[in-house]
């Protein structure tokens, strides 16, 4: 077969080219996988290791290389560079614009609905409260990563620290989950600055691992000091939450017994629900007035340029601090919520890889967007939903979606950042313009 | 004093594979100013290689270890470093010029692909192998009759440590792609003005350093017999604590580090707790960004107004 | 009201490892006037202006601020963002530090920042919307617009401050600098890239603010003719000494300073030194 000759014109890449590359793709990926994949190892009854081989495997993820790089390409070729302008209609224009500013008024009255319209489905309620929970966290995470550009890539432990607060504190002292739950937020909040305090002048990379560094030493702590928080154990017996004091239990006493209807069991699943959906809207109007207020326009202000900051005589670092210690404090709401909802706990559920999802979840709705980080929980947790049976390749998707997601829309999905105060009209800043922190 | 002593061996030659992972943390921050968190997965892939390489020549019948050992660290060096230039291709390379937050998400989502390919391809469970290099030396029976021992996998770490910094130190001083790696690392832009192939520069950075995280792998399933897929996460923190200590961007900082770092986690397991072994690693971390951000060896930065 | 300087500099030094960037260098500036510290590049001048601004610990000597009030303050001992908070010394950059993601109005509102975090009971108030705050909100909004007005961006108010074009983005910073009610306004090139026309609104701005605020202006310029029509006194530095002092017309007629001059770049300075206008 005779290949044409490679085009010379750099816009359109002939079919040579293609090949070629498609072909050094699936090298590479042939000697990256020949062992990894090709041969399978496994520890046998009597401990000793053997292995054996995988070849047709091996050949047809060869070939998905192969044949991948070559869609990949000309999809590449069709779509244009990622950086293309594209022009889009004015009437396209305004009916997205129009569009857009609808979304969040129907998303939160479906959300309001939502137990409503699925009552009998266990599943949906169940998800939705896990959606809801990751949105609360990622704008607590936004006020930190978002507004003041800090990276925190330990949030994982305020979330920690707020449940198992609640946890110790209920088991322990009996105290219910309305006294605990702002205990556990200031707890988280204290914690917070302690962790803060000296970290907070690192520049951005070192910010990141510190703050890993941290969320690993709580777990690390949680697991191994038994004596209080029961080790690997974790906590059980955590008691759920009652309507200020009345229990939703099917007994005399119940909730259900005082309206006069009959008790099911959902009623707690749709208290639940509506919990968590109002912790999550306390987060969200708590972070769209303080935006407005001197510290939250500070925060901002620090995220464009901090040296100028100084320059104007705000102080830095308790600007930061305060970031921190308020995103912490809803972390700790969260994991309140999260130890009554499980009613049990246990140092599994607070890894980096918690972390790692929320802070996916703020970068993926576009820093210091509300409704972008509602979205963004929405589709991750929505999508690992998608995943459940698929569970082991969970990670690795996420993994590629996250660096593929860096690749195409670093900006994440709401491309612009709106103005706190406005003289004459409130323009959308397009994020290109939007620094993102250097921590 | 002799248990203080075995502690010491014990802990350099722990050092010493912490020191070649930093190596590659610290090249790799000199030259494109971040942290490649995918690291460490790739060291625990070396000796995933490392661990099938070995598997393959005993159960083709070589039995000459100097020779196995020898295809192992070839095998394993190539194709990791494949896997480093790779990643850095995939993952790294389009975000260049893209914002600060942008390499280091996606470092982070390539260190979970690493992690769950290895969990998917080979199974979830920890590979145990019998020990490859047995037997050493005793250097001094003490009075209670506590042996210190420095066994011939402790030495064959130490000299390969040796020989492949030498060879490293040599590579960065005396060759062309060493002047083109620190001229780089100085000020890119003005480096390719002067023909610098800037683009192939950092590719050979990542591929050298993901070849030193694979001798640690494989050094680490000699000396402690297992791989598994977790291992990369938790020595990828305590190699980058390294890096930091020693002061980032420093080679000799990056092995100084490592070695301290493997002195304080031994002594620290063997005379506190070894549960909070890592805790104490995490907490040096945290200690030297706090009081010395510049490590030990580095040189102090000054803020550009 | 005290008749001294607002700004005394006395044997300021400041060392780089081995490097003297500053060399023991004294000089005043006065109140309500405008003193220019010029220079070939590399003289130092910018170094001087971060000690003065608290982002460079000077290695030795004193920099004394003397409000209208008699009030005086120690500027080596100050850093950070003291130096503007409690000293009320306010700086722009060489390379404009705007934010560029937040509009004209709200660069102008971080600005005021302390007087607002007063106002709002530390957040508190603000929270609960408190009519006091709101009042102070809203008397914030009010000294923005009139700086605003006065650089004549009042209808690019909410626009992207990384919109704006390169003149107005300098004048914007020097009114968010305004806006920090400070004593003395320290500008570092405030002409860099500006062409003629905006060269002369920025004198007359520069001018008018000496007049009209009161407030005492030290500026780094390479713009000899900026230099040479609003300055009330001149200091001149070359490899971190002071070489020359006085009045922009003594300075342009002594020798050294045009020898300090000569065999640098400077064609323009030169030129308008010697053509005396």
């Amino acid at each position: 077969m005779s290949a044409p000759p490679a085009a010379q014109t750099s816009r359109a890449p002939g079919a040579a080219f293609i090949f070629k590359k498609a072909l050094i793709s699936a090298l590479v990926a042939l000697v990256l996988f020949s062992l990894m994949i090709g041969v399978r190892t496994e520890a046998g009854s009597d401990g000793q290791l053997t292995y054996w081989t995988r070849f047709g495997e091996l050949a047809a993820i060869v070939g998905a290389v192969f044949g991948g790089s070559i869609l990949i390409e000309l999809l590449r070729q069709w779509w244009g560079p990622v950086e293309t302008i594209r022009v889009v209609p004015a009437p396209v224009q305004n009916t997205l614009a129009f569009a857009s500013r609808l979304v969040a008024p129907v998303l939160l009255v479906f959300t309001f609905l939502v137990p409503v319209l699925f009552y009998d489905e266990r599943y949906i309620l169940d998800l939705g409260i896990l959606v809801l929970t990751y949105v609360m966290l990622g704008w607590g995470l936004n006020v930190v990563v978002g507004l003041a550009g800090l990276l925190d890539l330990g949030y994982v432990a305020f979330y920690a620290v707020g449940a198992y607060s609640y946890a110790l504190l209920a088991t322990n002292f009996g105290l219910s989950f309305w006294v605990c739950l702002p205990l556990a937020g200031i707890l988280a909040a204290f914690w917070g600055v302690l962790l803060g305090f000296p970290v907070l002048r690192l520049r951005g990379d070192y910010l990141a691992i510190v703050t890993l560094a941290f969320g690993e030493i709580i777990r690390l702590v949680i697991i191994n000091w038994q004596s209080l928080t029961g080790g690997p154990n974790g906590v059980t017996g955590i008691p759920r939450p009652t309507l200020f004091g009345i229990p939703l239990t099917p007994g005399d006493d119940g909730l259900a017994a005082m309206l006069g209807i009959e008790f099911s069991p959902t009623h707690r699943i749709v208290f639940l629900f509506y919990l968590i959906l109002a912790l999550a809207l306390l987060t969200n109007w708590v972070t769209i007035r303080l935006r407005r207020l001197p510290i939250g326009r500070a925060w901002e202000a620090l995220r464009e340029d901090e040296v100028a900051c100084r320059a104007l005589g705000i102080n830095t670092t308790t600007t930061k601090l305060t970031a921190f210690a308020t995103g912490a404090m809803f972390g700790g709401f969260a994991g309140a919520f999260f130890a009554t909802r499980q009613g049990f706990i246990s140092p599994e559920s607070f890894t980096f890889h918690e972390s790692a999802l929320v802070l996916a979840i703020v970068v993926l709705g576009g820093m210091g967007s509300q409704l972008g980080v509602a979205l963004a929980a929405l589709a991750m947790i929505g999508g690992f939903e998608l995943f459940r049976g698929l569970e082991q390749y969970r990670m690795l998707v996420f993994g590629m979606a996250m660096v593929l997601l860096m690749i195409w829309r670093p900006r994440g999905l709401i491309g612009h950042r709106a103005p706190t105060v406005f003289l004459k009209r409130s323009q959308a800043i397009s994020s290109d313009l939007v620094k993102e922190g250097h921590g | 004093m002799d248990y203080f002593a075995q502690q010491l061996i014990n802990g350099l030659v722990l050092g010493s594979i912490y020191g070649l992972i930093a190596i590659g943390y610290t090249m790799v921050y000199g030259i494109v100013g971040m942290i490649n968190f995918a690291h460490g997965d790739i060291f625990m892939i070396g000796g995933f290689i490392a661990l099938i390489t070995f598997l393959i020549l005993v159960s083709f019948g070589l039995t000459a270890i100097p020779l196995i050992l020898l295809i192992v660290l070839l095998v394993s060096m190539a194709i990791t470093a494949l896997y480093g230039w790779t990643v850095e291709r995939i993952a790294y390379r389009p975000l260049r010029h893209s914002f600060r937050l942008a390499p280091m998400l996606s470092a982070i989502g390539m260190s979970f692909v690493l992690t769950n390919f290895s969990q998917v391809a080979q199974g979830a469970r920890v590979k145990p192998v019998p020990p490859i290099i047995t037997g050493g030396y005793t250097l001094h029976e003490g009075a209670e009759g506590f042996v210190v021992q420095l066994s011939n996998v402790q030495i064959i770490v130490v000299i390969t440590t040796i020989v492949l910094l030498a060879l490293f130190t040599w590579l960065v001083s005396s060759t062309r792609l060493g002047r083109d790696m620190r001229a780089c690392e100085q000020d890119q832009t003005m480096a390719s003005l002067l023909g610098v192939d800037v683009d192939r520069t950092i590719s050979m950075t990542f591929v050298i350093g993901a070849a030193l995280a694979a001798v640690a792998g494989m050094m680490y399933l000699l000396y402690y017999g297992l791989v598994d897929f977790f291992m990369g996460f938790v020595a990828g923190i305590k190699a980058f604590t390294a890096a930091v200590l020693g002061g980032i961007g420093s080679l000799p900082g990056a092995m100084l580090g490592g070695l301290l770092i493997g002195l304080i986690e031994t002594l620290w397991s063997a005379y506190f707790s070894v549960e909070y072994k890592d805790v104490a690693a995490f907490s040096i971390l945290i200690v030297v960004l706090i009081f010395l951000p510049t490590g030990l060896l580095g040189r102090p930065e000054v803020e550009k107004v | 009201m005290s008749g001294g300087p607002i700004l005394s500099v006395d044997r300021l030094s400041m060392r780089f490892g081995g490097i003297v960037a500053v060399n023991d260098l004294s000089f005043n500036a006065e109140q309500r006037k405008i003193t220019a510290l010029i220079g070939p590049n590399g003289a130092g001048k910018t170094t001087v202006f971060n000690c003065i601004t608290g982002f460079y610990k000077p290695s030795s000597g004193a920099l004394r601020l003397t409000h209208e009030d008699g009030h005086v303050i120690q500027l080596e001992r100050l850093n950070d963002f003291r130096i503007s908070k409690l000293a009320r010394v306010a700086r722009t950059f060489q390379n404009i530090r705007l934010f560029p993601g937040m509009t004209a109005l709200e660069n102008l509102m971080v600005a005021q920042h302390n007087a607002l975090m007063r106002a709002s009971g530390l957040t508190f108030l603000g929270l609960i919307g408190a009519p006091s705050w709101r009042k102070a909100e809203q008397d914030a909004i009010d000294l923005a617009r009139t700086w605003l007005d006065r650089i004549g961006l009042l209808d690019r108010a909410d626009d992207a401050a990384g919109n704006l074009p390169y003149g107005d983005q300098r004048r914007l910073e020097i009114a968010r600098a305004m806006c920090t009610q400070p004593a003395l306004l320290c500008l570092d090139e405030p002409a860099a890239g500006l062409n003629a026309r905006e060269s002369a609104a920025l004198s007359e701005l520069l001018l008018s603010i000496r007049g009209d605020q009161g407030t005492s202006i030290l500026l780094i310029e390479h713009d000899m003719s900026v230099v040479m029509e609003i300055s009330d006194h001149v200091v001149v530095m070359d490899h971190g000494v002071k070489i020359a002092e006085g009045t922009p017309q003594q300075i342009r007629d002594d020798p050294k300073v045009i020898a300090a001059y000569l065999g640098t770049d400077e064609e323009e300075a030169i030129a308008v030194m010697e053509s005396g206008t």
